[in-house]
């Protein structure tokens, strides 16, 4: 299993068989941002939809810094934030002053927020890589987040900077009052963002970043300053996180100190790593999963920020290439046909894997509840936290589950390294 | 006519530890210079030196006339000096075309550029395709370059250091590790990609130095002793007392 999750190869990397699947791709990725909000039309979804958007944007932006560059940053929001923040004065001041600027407009005036602090605070921050920046990464958040709060004038202190996107002059007779006319605007700059965030990697700057997150040292000696090349990165980072910021300041309508804050930087942090850092596509995947999850399972359990936590200490530890490593990892599997061969491990594993997590959750929710006294709803079973039946039932689960699952994950690496070596063989796999 | 590379007075001192002391070597245009010595004598330090990837206590270096000592080491790789590393120093993750590509990026002059797309650059794609057919790797071209056999990693390392079409090239010990017919393929690699190039090498396979070398220098504790083509280093009593006499059988 280990050479194929250090494998790691681009989306489309063919040039020519390749072109007609990779725009068939982005037409389909098009194709169901349109068609979307026609099947899921509740307003719920459409929140929901928005917020997956945005959370997408951001994640991409944190990808250039953490999975193309190498750097570790545990400050992004700030830039996100304060994106939120010039989108918001932007706004106001449109409407202020009546400057013939629709609202679409307005998330370029957020990025170019985030574009001006990068440019200022990021040459000190790139100096160094590494544990350098990201503690820096980390004083700077806390030192905006916290300016934010003392600097009324700017930030609006704790209550934020309000704003009415409805007041903005329309455009093409769109008031951006309904909230499917937001979705489709945040839509609209997803789409143009990730395509500019995709042709970054494809360009000389964008695959010397990847050389400088591999082997800063080595950069020097083919030409390359690699203090440049993460500045650079840095500013773009920035830049698009102030779209997001931006796109975050239209649907809401107001920026507040949450924007820039710790908890929004681990977030991101959090969508990108458990989507993947190595392709394009993870932090999508991240983004989708954990703005879902996040608005999903706060309705649900008290303790969701836990799972999130386990969650992610299991990507950490068991899927380091996060959702898309593990996806993409079965690609040479499938070019040399040898997937079939492992299906079967995969479905003996299901079953005392969910047994497993049952137990996990039944055993959260009965500590986390156990004060409380309240009684645990869970797939629609009621369970009386203090019973030590269902003690007993979650010790069983957890132990029983962890016992037969980790037999059936020695399969599923059995029947791996068999599925590979084939693979390798025929030449699929290096 | 100036000398490819001059090094004058050089002085690296750690703390109060001398490693390098009172460095005079001179590398004219077109030569193969091979610089050997005993383990801890200085060899990787003069290289770092020269390359800039350590700055001298005291002393000058100059590449082609021009004073380079100082310099950070993408300034003087920009100035036409590339160098390998002892340990392989590839880009692990990206495949070898990839690691070709972006040593070629600089000289074809598309620097940081983020308004080209980088597979459209028929300079960049033709001269990596053609360094790439010159270190035989062509057929390992997609193949993550931390994924390659140990002798293709050092084969890769050469591709990158001549990549950019550097004037002077700076190998070091590029045939360490290998079996004898790898090693043989490597000097050949080595002699006709350098072709044409100032050479500086250090190897401590004395065959290779021998039969690649136009001139030796040997260097000791920190001091080059001899410098001279190689008969006059096969002759000179100082070597032979200092470092052949231990290896020559």
């Amino acid at each position: 299993m280990n050479t194929a999750t250090t494998s790691t190869s681009k989306m489309a990397a063919d040039p020519a068989g390749g072109s007609l699947r990779f725009y068939g791709v982005w037409l389909i990725g098009i194709a169901v941002l349109i068609v979307l909000p026609m099947i899921f039309s509740s307003g719920g979804s459409l929140t929901s939809f928005s917020l997956i958007g945005i959370a997408i944007v951001f994640a991409l932006s944190y990808n250039i810094l953490f999975g193309q560059t190498g750097l570790l940053s545990f400050g992004h929001a700030v830039q996100y934030g304060l994106g939120g923040f010039a989108a918001c004065h932007m706004m106001n001041a449109v409407v202020s002053h009546g400057w013939p600027i629709p609202l679409p407009f307005i998330p370029l005036f957020g990025g170019l927020g985030g574009l001006v602090f990068a440019m200022i605070i990021g040459w000190v921050m790139t100096k160094r890589a590494g544990t350098v920046f990201a503690m820096i990464s980390l004083g700077i958040g806390e030192l905006v987040a916290s300016s934010s709060l003392i600097l009324r004038s700017v930030f609006g202190g704790e209550s934020g900077i309000t704003t009415d996107r409805t007041a903005l002059p329309k455009m093409l007779g769109w008031s951006f009052g309904p909230q499917l006319q937001v979705y489709y605007l945040i839509a609209f700059w997803l789409v143009l963002s990730a395509i500019a965030m995709y042709a970054l990697t494809r360009t000389p700057l964008g695959r010397i970043c990847n050389a400088v997150r591999d082997n800063p040292e080595r950069v020097q000696f083919i030409g390359y300053d690699p203090h440049v090349v993460r500045y650079i990165a840095f500013c773009f980072a920035g830049f698009f996180a102030g779209i997001a910021g931006g796109l975050a300041a239209i649907n809401f309508e107001i920026a507040n100190s949450a924007y820039l804050g710790a908890i929004q930087s681990g977030l991101v942090l959090f969508s990108t790593f458990i989507g993947g850092t190595a392709f394009f596509f993870g932090p999508i995947l991240g983004a989708i999963l954990v703005t879902y999850l996040q608005l999903g399972l706060t309705n649900l359990t008290t303790a969701w920020q836990l799972y999130f936590g386990i969650i992610f200490i299991g990507i950490v530890m068991y899927a380091p290439g996060g959702i898309a490593g593990l996806l993409m990892m079965h690609r040479p599997l499938i070019r040399a046909g040898t997937l079939w061969t492992v299906i079967p491990s995969y479905l003996v594993a299901i079953v005392p894997t969910i047994a497993l997590a049952c137990g996990v959750i039944l055993t959260i929710e009965t500590v986390a509840r156990f004060s409380g006294g309240d009684a645990i709803n869970l797939f629609g079973n009621a369970f009386n936290p203090t019973s030590p039946v269902t003690w007993i039932a979650a010790a069983i689960l957890v132990v029983g589950g962890a016992f037969v699952a980790r037999l059936t994950w020695r399969r599923i690496a059995e029947a791996w390294d068999r599925a590979a070596t084939v693979a390798r063989d025929r030449g699929y796999l290096a | 006519m100036t000398a490819a590379i001059e090094v004058r007075a050089v002085e690296k001192r750690f703390g109060n530890v001398g490693i390098i002391r009172d460095l005079n070597l001179s590398v004219a245009k077109g030569e193969r210079h091979a610089i050997i010595g005993p383990n801890g004598a200085g060899k990787s330090t003069t290289f770092n030196l020269i390359s800039g990837h350590i700055a001298p206590t005291s002393g000058e270096v100059k590449l082609n006339g021009d004073l380079i000592s100082g310099l950070r080491p993408f300034e003087i790789n920009r100035r036409g000096l590339s160098r390998s590393f002892q340990v392989t120093n590839v880009f692990a993750r990206m495949t070898v075309w990839e690691n070709v590509r972006c040593a070629v990026l600089w000289a074809t002059g598309h620097r940081y550029a983020f308004w080209k797309n980088v597979d459209s650059l028929p300079e960049v794609r033709e001269r990596t395709a053609q360094i790439l057919d010159d270190i035989h790797l062509t057929h390992r071209r997609d193949v993550p370059a931390g994924l390659l056999t140990y002798a293709e990693q050092r084969e890769l390392e050469i591709g990158i250091t001549i990549a950019s079409g550097a004037t002077v090239v700076m190998l070091d010990e590029p045939t360490a590790g290998m079996s004898h017919a790898e090693t043989d393929r490597a000097v050949s690699l080595i002699r006709r990609l350098t072709e044409g190039k100032t050479l500086v090498i250090v190897e401590h396979d004395m065959s290779v130095v021998f039969g690649l070398a136009d001139r030796i220098s040997v260097l000791v504790y920190g001091h080059i002793i001899a410098s001279g083509t190689p008969e006059e280093i096969r002759r000179d009593p100082k070597v032979k007392e200092a470092y052949l006499g231990e290896e020559a059988h």
